[in-house]
């Protein structure tokens, strides 16, 4: 495991696997993908598109053959997830993108997912299924009914192979108990529970109930004028099945332990960094709106998203971030266009490695940053069909900050801001990484030597 | 060879705090140059950025208006007149146009397999 290897590790070199998508010229909305998980194992990946698509890939068992080629993923199972609703009572158009994918860790032959739009959360279970029953008494094998008075011989139907199938089937609708926008999902460690969490509040929910959900936070004003601020990420602790975290638009993170009361509206830790009144602007509550929260394995640490940096929290203090990285800070002369153009409010996500050792997050022009916590040293990589032969290792990428820009750099005027990679994910134990650059999905490996 | 990392981008606590209140005794901090820049465009930016309206704004996501009733009653009064071609402004949640079905965008689901899949 790599662990015991984090700060004794050598630089990382990735390279391009493998790229999933279409290179149009342009690209149709319902393709944009909005969501990309592994499994637990790290077997399938999936991920969730605008038009409400999912689609799973299944990673192949490494074939001794080729041994530098270390496993691909194919396509192993898609399926229509969510379709546009129109609420009529009250007027509002429900969009089909899905907005997270939480995969549930296997406890048979069968594969378990959630997958939420704005409104509605799905169990969904993919199963294979390579046998079938033939012989049946009262149908025939093209499935007509067979004339009861026609048979006489009795027999047993067998089973016979047949060539893999691999089904998708909703087995839970979760509906009707969010007002607002679902913005996170996440299953609980007892894996009996998971909650849902929209802008105002957060529901709770039992895997086997789908006609009630507890609500476990409701940040609702009893005066919409008063409102200040909204829940913008939520996560379970990935051990504590009591414990979990929210996010705010105003870059708090509140940290909620369920034996304490059944609502859950007062916090157990407030986790905020002390802000300087004097560098306040028109700006700072808003790229001060965390984006993604996530518990690092371990459990120890949260790290959280906002629009220019990535920070890394101590569960133990509450008064500042443990350590603060920026992601693209050349941005901060730039606010005023990315105000005009809506590019303030892009939420980006971020995702811990296997052993919490690097941190990832996305930014513009396709590239997406790494952090190596222990080294403190940061590289940027960009996810472009220029880089795609095959094992091609992917060159650092700079932006230039005015002055004199070197060869390879890129200039900050010069970034696509069209281009954004929004989501991301990290296999749970290798050096694999999943990387959506709108309408495409990247795989990219360390490199076997 | 080994791809060269850059230098890090990790901030020491104490170490930005110096560089900050020297950056303010030389110039404007770059985001204090941009609210400048955005005040000049549009001067009538609420005191409250952060506060109620983009917040409404996001709560509101998705509201569309169409009162079968009003509808009919703006096509009897605009019987001779022409009707306005320009679609609403889809970010407004109330307007002084009144939507008609056509300016609703059709819904249609994505029957179509995914891309990724292909």
């Amino acid at each position: 495991f790599l662990a015991g290897f984090g700060s004794l590790m050598q630089d990382v070199l990735w390279c391009f696997s493998q790229v999933k998508g279409t290179i149009d010229a342009g690209v149709t909305e319902s393709d944009i993908i909005s969501t990309v998980e592994f499994n637990h194992t790290g077997e399938l990946l999936a991920t969730g598109d605008k038009g409400g698509r999912v689609v799973i890939f299944q990673r192949e068992q490494e074939s001794k053959n080729q041994p530098h080629r270390r496993g691909e993923y194919n396509v192993y199972s898609t399926f229509q997830s969510h379709e546009p609703e129109f609420d009529y009572l009250k007027s509002l158009e429900i969009e089909e993108k899905i907005n997270k994918i939480r995969w549930l860790p296997q406890q048979n032959a069968a594969y378990f997912l959630l997958s939420t739009n704005d409104k509605t959360v799905k169990l969904w279970k993919v199963s294979e299924r390579d046998k079938r029953p033939e012989g049946y008494n009262l149908k025939d094998e093209d499935g007509r009914l067979r004339d009861p008075s026609m048979i006489t011989v009795l027999r047993v139907p067998v089973l016979r192979p047949m060539d893999l199938m691999v089904e998708a089937t909703p087995r839970r609708v979760f509906a009707n108990a969010h007002t607002y926008h679902i913005n996170s999902i996440s299953v609980n460690s007892d894996y009996e529970t998971y909650m849902s969490a929209d802008d105002l509040r957060i529901n709770l929910w039992n895997f086997e109930i789908t006609n009630q959900s507890f609500n476990i936070v409701d940040i609702k004003p009893a005066n919409m004028e008063e409102l200040t601020e909204v829940i913008t990420a939520a996560e379970f602790h990935p051990h504590h099945c009591n414990t979990f975290v929210y996010s705010s638009s105003k870059g708090t993170i509140r940290l909620c332990d369920m034996r304490t009361a059944a609502l859950c509206d007062r916090h157990a830790k407030f986790f905020e960094e002390p802000e300087d009144p004097s560098n306040r602007s028109f700006f700072s509550e808003i790229i001060s709106s965390i984006s993604d929260v996530k518990f690092s394995h371990s459990g120890r640490y949260i790290m959280t998203r906002d629009y220019l940096t990535v920070k890394v929290w101590d569960l133990n203090m509450e008064n500042r971030p443990i350590e603060t990285y920026q992601v693209h800070d050349y941005l901060r002369s730039k606010l005023c266009s990315l105000y005009e153009n809506d590019c303030i409010f892009d939420k980006f996500e971020c995702v811990w490695n296997g052993s919490d050792s690097v941190i990832m997050t996305g930014s513009y022009n396709n590239f997406f940053r790494m952090f190596d916590r222990n080294t403190k040293r940061d590289v940027t990589l960009e996810a472009a069909r220029e880089n795609s032969k095959p094992r091609a290792i992917l060159k650092p990428r700079k932006v230039c900050v005015g002055g004199k820009r070197r060869k390879d750099e890129i200039s900050v005027d010069s970034l696509d801001f069209s281009k954004k990679i929004l989501h991301t994910a990290w296999h749970p134990s290798e050096n694999i990484i999943a990387v959506a650059a709108t309408n495409n999905l990247y795989i990219f490996q360390d490199k076997v030597n | 060879m080994a791809a060269p990392l850059g230098t890090g981008a990790f901030t020491e606590e104490t170490g930005q705090e110096k560089q900050d209140t020297q950056e303010k005794d030389k110039a404007i901090s770059p985001e204090r140059a941009e609210e400048a820049k955005l005040k000049a465009k549009y001067p009538k930016l609420g005191q409250k950025p952060g506060g109620s309206d983009f917040l409404m704004k996001r709560l509101q996501k998705g509201q569309k208006y169409f009162d079968s009733g009003d509808y009919n009653m703006a096509k009897a009064k605009m019987k001779n007149k022409q009707l306005p071609s320009a679609g609403p402004d889809k970010n407004l949640v109330t307007g002084d146009h009144i939507p008609t079905p056509q300016d609703l965008p059709q819904r249609k689901s994505s029957l179509v397999t995914s891309k990724l899949a292909g």
